[in-house]
């Protein structure tokens, strides 16, 4: 015996349509179906989206200790002579890439607002020509957006000759937006070999 | 009308023999048996790889194993023990049991249902597949980098991370497609009367597990798509050079890999109430807080991933974000455990072994869960992240709260499957043998953990020696009491005392109404709920 419910919906059908219980629900599931896969579609495009988004996230906090990747407008904005911040340098050469680098001076002090230049070295130690590029990240992260780069080596990809040794400047200043616990800060660059 | 022809049907059971029988099977049953079936031979399989590795930290030192293929096990290992043992034995009881439990002929779409399972087996394979071909100088093996497969290192490495792309690929397609089955059957298929509300915990459990994979393993998919653009198509999703991010995948990894604890834990906290209220003779307490609970759960676990890699380096507001909303996982599962607790209070109890199982879960899976709260504070985590004291917390997670629940389990529902009672006496001796040994391998690795030993490494400092050494050879002894497992359920499943139609005294639920072993085509006809 086929259960009251079933019975009652074939009754109101179309006489030409009239569909076994069976078929009703094979109906039923394919609707189903059908916007289950919708949501797997979604997921899917949700996680190629969660790439700008992410980029996006970090961009706008700084959480990722992303910096500014061209060059900053200098501000006009007031040097802050009561404050004095300490800008510490690390660098670090990924593998594929033969170059020694590293900082001339290991950190700076300086006011906020005060543009000041630096100095990095490198030194292709292989016997090819060879093209790197410098990837920045800002600890801590909240300190990230507020150093502002005028004109850096890691802007656009370095190419060294053989045994070359380049001097590369980094021209920067501490916006005095830098949040009052922030007192001090680490610029770190990794040389990668430039991606083609 | 055509209830004739099903009827008709019914006593017949006709199907072809052999091979082909399970190569083209669409009834839920078979289809069932042969994820549990899978599901056992893969535990077997992960099983020795970890003694393997137990065999490598007996001593200190490097005896057996070199460093690269002892990665190589420690990923594999978990990668089979997760997809390939746990996740196809929840699915195998969701294909056995939830026709069963809510009155439904078979499974919504019983064609999918077959080409879910037989996806898993070429997975498999693609997965150790590696092993074999470095035998023959092809390739370096199986990935090496964990199953998280952290760039840059899943990046650089050999064939044996392809080979874990796809076959995670083909795995994510069986889960995705037996998660669409298991809601469309959940939804359209149960038996007039029987409301969402009425449902039995376990069909609950698994709902919520199938939303939170149709959710979340798209998002596994992406992650290692885009690894596989990375190693070969010249993207640079994660690649810093290229203006990617490593730290990106492990956001995108834990959206799906958090999300993936409670996929693998849900259905078992679906059925342990109903085992827990069989033994005590007396209702569930608490059905309604026991739904909410395992939805707030489900929620909250798409919300917490961060807490994976606190130590990756995030902001101090983020920090403290990810710790207090995976704190606050664990008040509906406090909920959880006081309903399960409530349930047996001044009940009538018996320890048969699904029982002592159930029972032996309860506590170790509580142990998981209080660990956990240890590893979710920031502060805390700085000193235990990525050491055994992680290890032996989610194995209490998973082996006792995953993997003891799904024996208690096979123990509740055996005699239905096979019509035949199972050796209480080997059932009983198992469960002791595997609760003292499970406790005498990942205790020491507790103390490991705070004490600094890491994970992941074939080699310790002579301070850890006496401990990995007990846990070493529990661990065997935890490995080989398997063997009494897979003799007792071969054994039930040939022969022995008849299981009545109801099985166990205080069993109830529509399952427990039909013979043991259920007809091949049962509920052709409809019950009706009250």
């Amino acid at each position: 015996m086929v259960r009251g419910v079933n019975v009652h919906y074939m009754a109101s059908l179309n006489e030409n349509e009239v569909l076994t219980a069976k078929e009703q629900i094979d109906l039923k599931n394919k609707k189903l179906v059908r916007k289950l896969i919708w949501l797997v579609i979604g997921s899917l495009l949700f996680a190629f989206a969660l790439v700008p988004l992410y980029d996006v996230l970090c961009t706008l906090t700084g959480l990722n200790g992303k910096t500014n990747n061209t060059a900053a407008v200098i501000a006009k904005a007031k040097v802050d002579e009561t404050r004095w911040v300490n800008v510490q340098f690390t660098s670090n050469v990924m593998p594929g890439l033969g170059w020694n680098f590293y900082p001339k001076q290991a950190s700076i002090r300086l006011h906020p607002g005060k543009i000041e230049t630096v100095i990095f070295i490198a030194k292709n130690t292989t016997n090819e020509v060879a093209t790197g590029r410098a990837v920045p990240s800002i600890t801590p992260g909240i300190a990230a957006a507020n150093l502002k780069k005028i004109e850096c080596f890691c802007f656009v990809n370095q190419s060294l000759k053989p045994g070359e040794e380049k001097e590369m400047p980094l021209r920067f200043f501490v916006s005095p937006e830098l949040p009052k616990d922030v007192s001090d800060m680490t610029l770190s660059y990794a040389f990668f070999p430039a991606v083609k | 009308m055509s209830t004739t022809t099903v009827a008709h049907h019914e006593e017949h059971a006709e199907h072809p023999t052999g091979i082909m029988r399970w190569l083209t099977t669409t009834n839920h049953k078979d289809i069932g048996t042969m994820y549990l079936t899978f599901s056992l031979i893969m535990f077997l399989v992960g099983g020795s790889m970890i003694l393997a590795i137990r065999a490598e930290l007996f001593q200190p030192g490097l005896q057996l194993l070199n460093p690269e293929f002892f990665n190589q096990l420690i990923g594999v290992h978990a990668l089979i023990m997760i997809f390939a043992a746990l996740m196809p034995a929840a699915t195998g009881f969701a294909n056995w049991m939830i026709p069963l439990q809510i009155g439904a002929p078979d499974m919504a779409l019983p064609r999918l249902n077959n080409w879910g399972f037989w996806l898993l087996p070429p997975s498999a394979i693609l997965l150790t597949l590696p092993f074999t071909l470095a035998l023959f100088g092809i390739g370096d093996g199986a990935m090496a980098t964990g199953w998280t497969f952290y760039p840059p290192l899943s990046v650089q490495g050999g064939i044996g991370v392809d080979f874990a792309i796809f076959a995670v690929h083909l795995l994510g397609i069986s889960s995705v497609l037996g998660s669409i089955n298991i809601i469309v059957t959940l939804f359209n298929m149960r038996a007039p009367g029987m409301t969402l509300m009425k449902m039995p915990m376990f069909a609950w459990g698994w709902l919520i597990t199938a939303f939170l994979l149709i959710a979340t393993i798209p998002v596994l998919a992406g992650a290692v798509t885009m690894l596989l653009t990375d190693r070969h198509f010249g993207t640079h999703f994660f690649d810093a050079a290229g203006g990617g991010d490593p730290i990106m995948f492990q956001h995108l990894f834990w959206f799906f890999g958090h999300p993936e604890v409670y996929i693998l834990l849900l259905p078992v906290w679906g059925f342990i109430p109903q085992i827990l209220e069989t033994f005590s003779r007396k209702p569930m307490y608490g059905y309604k807080a026991q739904v909410y609970s395992l939805w707030a759960i489900g929620a909250l676990a798409v919300v917490v991933w961060a807490h994976h890699f606190f130590t990756a380096g995030m902001p101090v507001p983020a920090l403290l974000y990810f710790m207090y909303s995976t704190m606050a996982i664990s008040l509906p599962l406090a909920v959880l455990f006081f309903c399960w607790i409530k349930t047996m209070w001044k009940g009538s109890m018996s320890f048969e072994t699904p029982m002592l199982f159930a029972v032996g879960w309860i506590i170790l899976f509580g142990i998981g869960g209080l660990t956990g709260l240890v590893l979710a504070d920031v502060a805390a985590d700085a000193q235990y992240h990525n050491s055994y004291f992680v290890v032996a917390h989610f194995h209490y997670t998973l082996f006792a709260g995953g993997i003891m629940g799904i024996m208690a389990g096979t123990y509740y529902w055996l005699p239905k499957m096979t019509g035949n009672m199972y050796s209480e006496k080997l059932g009983k001796l198992h469960f002791w043998l595997t609760a003292i040994s499970f406790n005498l391998t990942f205790i020491p690795q507790f103390f490991l953990g705070l004490a600094g030993m890491p994970r992941r490494i074939p080699d310790y400092a002579l301070q850890f020696a006496e401990f990995n050494m007990i846990s070493s050879i529990a661990a065997f002894v935890l490995g080989f009491s398997q063997l009494l497992f897979v003799y007792n359920i071969i054994s039930c499943a040939r022969g022995g005392k008849k299981a009545t139609d109801q099985v166990w005294e205080g069993a109830k639920g529509l399952e427990w109404t039909l013979p043991s072993p259920p007809p091949y085509h049962s509920f052709t006809e409809q019950p009706i709920v009250k």
